[in-house]
């Protein structure tokens, strides 16, 4: 275990030490977000009674900070080490799989579930509302940052550059999450769009966080667990394996 | 060597007589192309070996192979008995490996990396220990400097401390002393002496052969993926090199006949005469005071394990 929780706060050093970049900075550009938006956005209707289209954004942006940061603290960590080469430091050790995967993916759900606890946080100063399922809203942030901290592993195992991290990032990561309902609700958008996005498992992780939020959501928020849940544990499984079989890590 | 323990039977109670590294039939290909064909190597614990060959011969492949950073595609490999895939965890603490790269972790300081390798290995960092590793290497000063604002030699200093932070058995040191100065190099072979001295077994490679002469017991000489020599490095010298006369005649001087057939001219005008042992000198000497001729310069060449390597080589020998 001792082998494990150093590991882990080793992840957890490596990001706080830096925590202007990864925690101050998307908080920063999550409120930005929210203010451009909220003001741009201010005349439309509401997507559920009661609920204003600003106060619609903030679990949908809470959420995609959250996956966005855990994501990145996963990918470039490993990336940079299997870089600059001091990934052996870890590989050299007696660590065991499992302890490697705990490590990295916990500390990134940290760092994810700090970025949406303090997005939250200000939130309150303009929209002051308790969540309606505070459950609910915990298990879907833990689940989203879980799956976003293990796609954000395979990718930085998987990556030999930085520019195939960043293309991991930019043609699966952002588009997934903005195309997930972060703006809108899906019965807002055409037919066959809709149909594609019911395959986008990020799209049921903030439709169970928002449901967690206000007590609505399109998609029945159990049905969404469900999806979200096994969407995670199959890829942690997956995961595994890989590193298991030293696959990229070891040659 | 002969008494290895069979498969199939656990190892030996007495820990004395399992080998520190044990490597059969190991080989890597990368690709088509083979970087080790075939090896067999064991070192018995408390030796000092060095593991010698020129670049490209295979020799950091082994050393990953055995560090678990590499996975063989034929062969087993075992450290202290313990089988460097099925148990791979008793395998990797019984041994401390300097890599050959220059690696580093740019977000701590000297002591934090060393606290932290400590705790992968499951061990409460000994600060002690830590101190101890920190004097003996020369590191005091910078325990908490950031990594980055250290020099090269340094950081191969903090590699060579990292490897040996969880007390491993077996010390593997991959050119620990490419980019170390003088004076350095000096304490740490004084410091890795020592270990050895306390019963740590040591593999090394390096391309400064007088640094394996002078520090290793025995020696494994590698090209293209295979073991080409491997001996006592006492039994390589007798029987790959020679003692040397080298010397120097007056302007316009020759040796006489026999003496003249065996000297080899170097380019500095200076003659060398291979000899099998000290007493040839004298009789060297007399035949060039029988022939008149005028000495204006000596030195009597101790046998050299670059002559051996060069010799092996090149193919000259089996
Ligand atoms: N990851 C790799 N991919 C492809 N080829 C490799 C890889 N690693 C090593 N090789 C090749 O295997 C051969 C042996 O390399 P190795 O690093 O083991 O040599 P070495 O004996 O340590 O040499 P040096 O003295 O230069 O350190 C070389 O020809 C090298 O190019
Ligand atoms: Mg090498």
């Amino acid at each position: 275990m001792r082998g494990f929780f150093t590991l882990f706060r080793k992840e957890m050093l490596r990001f706080w030490k830096v925590s202007f970049q990864t925690l101050l900075a998307p908080l920063v550009s999550t409120l930005l977000y929210l203010l451009v938006f909220a003001q741009v956005m201010s005349g439309r209707s509401e997507i559920y009674p009661g609920i204003s289209y600003r106060e619609f954004l903030v679990p949908g942006l809470a959420m995609m900070a959250m996956l966005q940061n855990a994501f990145s603290n996963t990918s470039s960590s490993m990336v940079q080490s299997k870089i600059t080469g001091n990934i052996v430091f870890v590989l050299l050790t007696p660590l065991r799989p499992i302890e490697m995967f705990g490590a990295y993916v916990m500390a990134a759900m940290v760092r994810g579930m700090a970025v949406g606890t303090c997005v939250w946080l200000v939130s309150l100063l303009f929209f002051p509302r308790l969540p309606a399922h505070p459950l609910e809203l915990l298990a879907f942030a833990l689940l989203g940052n879980l799956l976003a901290a293990v796609l954000g592993l395979i990718a930085g195992i998987w990556a030999e550059k930085f520019d195939q991290m960043a293309a991991f990032q930019n043609f699966l990561i952002v588009p997934l999450t903005f195309l997930a309902g972060v703006f809108y609700s899906i019965h807002g958008l055409p037919p066959f769009w809709r149909d594609v996005s019911r395959f986008n498992p990020f799209l049921y992780m903030i439709d169970g966080f928002r449901h967690g939020f206000f007590g609505v959501s399109d998609v029945a928020p159990l049905d969404s667990l469900l999806i979200v849940g096994l969407s995670a544990f199959a890829l942690s499984w997956l995961t595994l394996v890989l590193i298991s079989r030293g696959w990229r890590l070891r040659h | 060597m002969l008494d290895r323990p069979l498969a199939g039977i656990p190892a030996d109670p007495s820990p004395a007589r399992v080998a520190a590294i044990r490597i059969e039939g190991a080989q890597k290909s990368f690709g088509s192309f083979q970087a080790l064909r075939g090896v067999d190597l064991e070192v018995q614990q408390g030796e000092f070996f060095a593991l010698l060959g020129p670049n490209g011969a295979g020799k950091t492949t082994l050393i990953n192979l055995l560090a678990g950073l590499t996975r063989p595609d034929a062969g087993t490999l075992a450290i202290l008995g313990h089988d460097v895939r099925a148990d791979y965890r008793a395998a990797r603490r019984a041994v401390g490996i300097v890599p050959q790269e220059l690696v580093f972790d740019p977000f701590f300081t000297v002591r934090e990396t060393l606290r932290l390798q400590c705790g992968y290995f499951g061990i409460r960092p000994d600060a002690a220990w830590i101190d101890e590793l920190l004097e003996n290497l020369q590191l005091q000063d910078k325990a908490n400097a950031n990594m980055r604002a250290l020099s090269g030699g340094m950081k191969r200093r903090v590699l060579v401390a990292q490897a040996l932070v969880h007390r491993p058995a077996v010390l593997v040191l991959d050119e620990p002393t490419a980019g170390v100065d003088v004076e350095l190099r000096q304490t740490l072979w004084k410091f890795i002496r020592r270990l050895n001295a306390e019963g740590q077994t040591i593999l090394l490679t390096t391309h400064y052969l007088e640094e394996a002469q002078s520090l290793c017991e025995r020696v494994a000489m590698m090209k293209a993926g295979r073991i080409v020599a491997l001996d006592h490095t006492s039994k390589l010298l007798t029987d790959h090199s020679h003692p040397s006369v080298t010397l120097r005649l007056q302007a316009a001087q020759v040796l006489p006949g026999p003496l003249a057939a065996r000297a080899v001219p170097l380019a500095d005008g200076r003659l060398r005469i291979a000899i099998d042992s000290y007493a040839e000198v004298e009789q060297v000497l007399a035949a060039c005071r029988e022939s008149g001729l005028t000495i204006a310069d000596l030195e009597v060449g101790q046998p050299d394990l670059e002559d051996v390597f060069v010799a092996i080589m090149r193919g000259e020998v089996a």
